[in-house]
């Protein structure tokens, strides 16, 4: 078999013998396969949002986080160590932030695990760079025109994530109830976190 | 748009995805779509490869990106994966295709 | 070379993937096209050595904004910020 028609061997079938073979010569064993599978399992987008939680209730670590997005990860109890840099960048009234790699799908895990189905799509990746405001209104998303977009292309060595901007009918919020109303949509920045009806006890 | 049809003339790579005219009408699937075991274990198994300095993530990528257009754009995200960790570990001499054309054709059988 | 923020610069013309086979993290659409330092953001090793297992050479990384009207026949009042290494960039002395 040639290398090509190796290549273009059914993908389970790839993998079974890939790691199969790699198991055979002691590299990689099944055992760290699963091990790894369940470590990766435990990022998710819960970890993010309650960085944005804290950063919209304590303007010191809100600080901390735009300046260097991955001190203030660890600061928060995630573990950085062998991770790409994490930059955070800042909705405001002004400007507002989204996230895309058009060269593949670079996506910051470490703090909101495994990238969306949506993220990796060639439409996702096309389509952001150039009309942004036609790819947030697939989410309903509707930003005013007055208010500038900046698409990122995470190109690089960095991964990016967006503090979005603390919606209203949250005052007096506590940390952990607002890091629930925080999506990992709302830290790509295809949507916003919504207002929240003022009146309404917490559940 | 005369801009936009000589932008097409340019030798764009492949995966070279952002702004180009023929994929700006295709709609986005925003549904989640829960990640299979296959998805997962590919996953861990570059993490590890990566973790034995037995390849690197930019070498995943130049493999996905010598994946043929056709395939590139048919195949999910994970299969492109488990295609570019065999090609590296093939082209670093951890693997050979014989190996893995052996091991198919042994659990096949 | 160090690029101070703010500084004006341009996009190298130039199409390695037409000449052999390269990893390359400069996306196509901003070739040639003239944008703003916006900071520094590192220096890393160039991930188009270490893709094919050479010694990687250092570079400046910079986060570099473009108009939308630069980029795009349509244009927009919108912006794109994509991360470049230094070899792609030329500062540029605008009147």
């Amino acid at each position: 078999m040639t290398l090509a028609k190796v290549l273009e061997a059914d993908s389970a079938k790839l993998f079974a013998a890939v790691s199969g073979i790699l198991a055979e010569r002691g590299l990689v064993s099944p055992q760290e396969i699963v091990e790894r599978m369940a470590s990766t399992d435990r990022a998710s987008p819960a970890l993010g949002a309650a960085m944005v939680a804290r950063a919209w209730t304590d303007p010191g670590y809100a600080a901390r986080l735009l300046k260097d997005g991955t001190a203030a990860a660890e600061e928060a109890g995630i573990m950085m160590l062998g991770m790409p840099p994490l930059g955070v960048l800042e909705n405001t009234p002004d400007t507002h932030n989204v996230v895309v790699c058009t060269l593949c799908s670079c996506y910051p895990r470490a703090v909101l695990g495994y990238p969306p189905f949506w993220f990796k799509s060639t439409a996702y990746r096309a389509r952001t760079a150039r009309d942004p405001r036609g790819v947030l209104a697939d989410w309903g998303t509707t930003i005013p025109a007055d208010v500038r977009i900046r698409v990122v292309d995470s190109t690089a060595d960095y991964r990016w994530m967006v503090l979005p901007m603390r919606p209203a009918g949250t005052e007096g919020w506590s940390a952990e109830r607002l890091a629930g109303i925080v999506r990992a949509s709302d830290m790509i920045g295809v949507t916003v976190p919504p207002a929240q009806d003022a009146s309404a006890s917490p559940s | 748009m005369a801009e936009a049809t000589l932008e097409e003339e340019r030798p764009r790579a492949h995966h070279d995805l952002g702004g180009v005219p023929r994929f700006l009408c295709e709609e986005i699937d925003i549904e989640p779509h829960e990640l299979t075991d296959f998805d997962r274990q590919v996953d861990a198994l570059r993490q590890l490869l990566s973790a034995k300095e037995l390849m690197t993530v930019d070498e995943l990528r130049r493999g996905i990106e010598e994946i043929p257009e056709e395939d590139y754009l048919r195949l999910s995200y994970y299969q492109k994966w488990i295609r570019s960790i065999t090609a590296t570990l093939i082209r670093r001499g951890v693997l050979t295709a014989e190996d893995v054309a052996a091991r198919i054709d042994g659990a096949s059988r | 070379m160090t690029l101070a923020d703010g500084i004006p610069v341009r996009v190298k013309d130039e199409w390695p993937e037409a000449v052999g086979p390269v990893h390359c993290r400069t996306p196509h659409y901003i070739r040639g096209k003239h944008g703003m330092v916006v900071r520094h953001l590192g220096d890393f090793p160039d991930p188009g050595d270490i893709a094919f297992e050479r010694e990687p050479v250092m570079r400046s990384l910079y986060h570099v904004a473009f108009p939308f009207r630069e980029l795009w026949p349509e244009g927009s009042d919108d912006e794109l910020v994509v991360e470049v290494y230094d070899h792609w960039l030329e500062p540029e002395h605008r009147a």
